[in-house]
């Protein structure tokens, strides 16, 4: 009986964040947007946090560890984190456009904008400031009618960045977001939201950082909308780094015009439950995009991506790799949607998933899904899963190099073919530090 | 050098070699030869220490060791070295990357000092001479997308590289044309001293006028049924096995 009535209590906690919100922003809450929350807030509340019955969250169920680890109060600001904490988790020798949030609020004090030619403004101040933009764009992509998590993020919205690049700018600095979680006293939890919107041949590189300090349990449920407008060029980067006590559910929607170029990268290497939704529309022809990731699991951490990319427009290159090594009982979950709408012909769409199981109490899960519906295309996918390769292993030791050693070297081999398509140097060498740490490939 | 005392091998289950017999001093060339399927890439792995390949029976003395106690690596850092039949394929890791950490762990097994970057250099240069093959080949991914006469001859720069006591080649000829075999057993016939030994197995007689054995074995049913001097490898030439097959088969019949 008492389990009941704490379960049906999850969802009714976040419905008083909601109101909590309203009446904190009465004199807002008439806006165009405010309509939109309580849009999606109605959403969320037939929608019901997803468990193992709904067939997207099936090895994924967040609900239950939502209910097992967090108590979901209504918290106020906490953080005591001193500026050198922060700056601890900034990428070395990248000089980049910097946004600090903590707990998921903006923090003016701890960021710095240094390129000209681009807007970045707090997500508070863009929902009173740049109306035409938040009505065109915001909660145009990520559906809150479909995904509970989107639907929550979009009810709660008020903290996160807004981003625009006008025509033609081309942005040498990235864009850092580091989203930084305080769970050292209290458990915490996020929503932060995202609007980038490129406009026509504009360039920039996106980089959102997770990273939580402290022992105590923070969720964070983020939604990044990414416009790519005719012929702009966006790299979209997300780290995830994570306390074992932290959980993620983060989706990210990207729109892109004709001739547009997008490339996600996803690198997660820790965490207590991670799921990451990237979802892309080519709507426009000539398009080309990349989805990239490489997920590095050990001890009981679980990690899920579920990409879609939807070609509506013929002419269009989609390409996907995602590779993952899972030692221990860590769990991988990776779900490849790729649609080809009947128009969309001369349509090339490749994906392709690996796997290196280095442990047999390791699961992965791994499902692509092709819907083709035009006839004139290239499509192709592959998915394999299988333990480090004897043959190249026993390869190097009769060269003399040791066994330990020669495990690393494959496997770091096996990470580096996604750590080599990036092209900021600063940040591949943080990438490869990380990587290199994490493999102990200490020479 | 080498001292193999009824060796018998199974993979699976499945009985490979059974009672092999050879002994290979410092400066021979030995041949072995003998129809496909009789055992020489079994010979070799066990040789290398390829973990798949159960020794049943029997013992192989190298250098006054227990060649069976050493791990591959061990044995690789001991002087013994192996030229793949089919040199497997190792996206994302080079020749030059790999070969400079395989050198250094062998120094230090050795007690030596590692080799410093520019010393490294400089030996691949002039091992790259030898057997005429690219720097960029090097740098690439190992054997993806070679060509089968470049895996042959980048097997052969690393046995460049690692001056082996004890080298085997494992069919290194097969498949190359007259020019890239050349080269190979030039390299390998540069490489030689009076201090290392050489395994050649090889199908084709072609190879043994380059790299001159000593002795010439043939392997059947894995068994040395046959030993002799070259003049065995012409004799096989221009008869082909069955004559020996035949011999071995209504013998033990
Ligand atoms: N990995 C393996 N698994 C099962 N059988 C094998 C394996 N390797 C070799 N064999 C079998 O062992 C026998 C000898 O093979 P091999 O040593 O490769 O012969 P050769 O090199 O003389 O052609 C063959 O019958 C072959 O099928
Ligand atoms: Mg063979």
């Amino acid at each position: 009986m008492s389990e009941i009535l704490k379960e049906t209590s999850l969802e009714d906690k976040f419905i008083t964040h909601f109101n909590e919100l309203e009446s904190r922003i009465n004199g807002e809450s008439k806006s165009a947007f405010h309509d939109i929350r309580k849009e999606a807030l109605e959403s969320f509340k037939t929608l019901g946090l997803p468990d193992k019955r709904n067939e997207e969250y099936k090895y994924t169920p967040v609900q239950r560890v939502l209910k097992k680890n967090f108590d979901f109060g209504v918290v106020g600001e906490q953080a005591t984190l001193s500026a050198d904490e922060i700056r601890d988790n900034y990428i070395p020798g990248l000089k980049t456009n910097t946004l600090v949030f903590i707990n998921g609020v903006f923090s003016e004090k701890h960021s710095e904008i240094i390129s000209k030619d681009i807007i970045i403004k707090d997500f508070n101040l863009a929902l009173k400031e740049n109306k035409e933009d938040i009505e065109t764009y915001l909660a145009k992509y990520a559906d809150y009618k479909e995904d509970a998590f989107v639907a929550l993020n979009t009810a709660l919205a008020e903290n996160g960045s807004f981003i625009k690049l006008e025509n033609n700018k081309v942005i040498e600095e990235p864009i850092a977001l580091y989203f930084i979680n305080d769970a050292k006293s209290k458990e915490v939890h996020s929503q932060p939201r995202n609007l980038f919107i490129a406009g026509k041949s504009s360039q920039a590189s996106f980089i959102e950082v997770f990273k939580t300090t402290g022992e105590q349990a923070s969720f964070t449920n983020v939604v990044t909308e990414v416009v790519v407008n005719e012929n702009a060029h966006i790299d979209y980067f997300k780290i995830q780094n994570n306390e074992n006590t932290s959980y993620h559910v983060g989706t990210t929607h990207v729109w892109q015009d004709r001739s547009s170029y997008f490339a996600g990268y996803t690198f997660t290497l820790s965490g207590a439950l991670v799921r990451n939704n990237l979802n892309i529309i080519i709507d426009g022809e000539g398009c080309e995009s990349h989805m990239f990731g490489l997920y590095l699991l050990n001890g009981s951490t679980h990690v899920d991506n579920h990409t879609a990319v939807d070609h509506r427009k013929p002419n269009s290159f989609s390409n996907e790799l995602y590779k993952g090594i899972l030692e221990d009982q860590s769990h991988g979950v990776f779900n490849g949607k790729v649609y080809v709408r009947q128009i969309a012909q001369k349509t090339n769409a490749f994906q392709s998933n690996k796997n290196i199981l280095l442990s047999n109490e390791a699961i992965i899960n791994t499902k692509p899904q092709l819907e083709i519906w035009a006839d004139d295309v290239k499509c192709s996918h592959g998915c394999t899963t299988g333990q480090l390769d004897e043959e190249a292993l026993f390869y190097l030791q009769s060269r003399g190099v040791g066994k330990e050693r020669a495990r690393v070297l494959l496997l770091y081999a096996y990470a580096a073919e996604i750590l080599e398509n990036i092209k900021l140097d600063p940040l591949k060498d943080y990438l490869e530090g990380l990587v290199s740490e994490r493999l102990h490939k200490n020479f | 050098m080498l001292k193999i005392k009824n060796l018998h091998a199974s993979i699976e289950g499945k009985d490979i070699l059974n009672g092999i017999n050879l002994e290979i001093k410092p400066g021979e060339v030995h041949a072995i030869m003998g129809p496909n399927g009789s055992g020489k890439s079994t010979l070799a792995s066990v040789l290398a220490g390829r973990e798949e390949y159960e020794v049943t029976d029997g013992e192989i003395e190298y250098l006054g060791k227990d060649l069976l106690d050493l791990s591959p690596e061990d044995r690789a850092r001991e002087g013994v070295f192996l030229a793949f039949q089919y040199p497997v394929e190792i996206p994302g890791v080079s020749t030059t990357n790999f070969l400079k950490t395989a050198i250094n762990q062998i120094r230090e097994y050795r007690g030596q000092e590692p080799l410093d970057a520019v010393s490294f250099l400089t030996t691949m240069k002039e091992k790259m001479k030898l057997v005429e093959i690219d720097q960029a080949l090097l740098s690439r991914s190992l054997n993806e997308g070679f060509s089968g006469g470049e895996k042959k001859r980048n097997e052969i720069f690393q046995m460049a590289m690692l001056e082996p006591k004890l080298s085997i080649l494992d069919e290194t000829d097969s498949g190359l044309d007259i020019d890239a075999l050349r080269i190979v057993a030039n390299g390998v016939n540069k490489l030689k001293t009076s201090e290392t030994s050489t395994i050649v197995v090889t199908h084709y007689q072609r190879l043994l006028d380059y790299i001159v054995p000593d002795f010439v074995h043939v392997l059947y049913k894995g068994k040395i049924v046959k030993s002799g001097d070259k003049n065995l490898a012409l004799e096989l030439e221009e008869k082909g096995y069955d004559w020996i097959k035949e011999e071995v088969d209504t013998a033990t019949a």
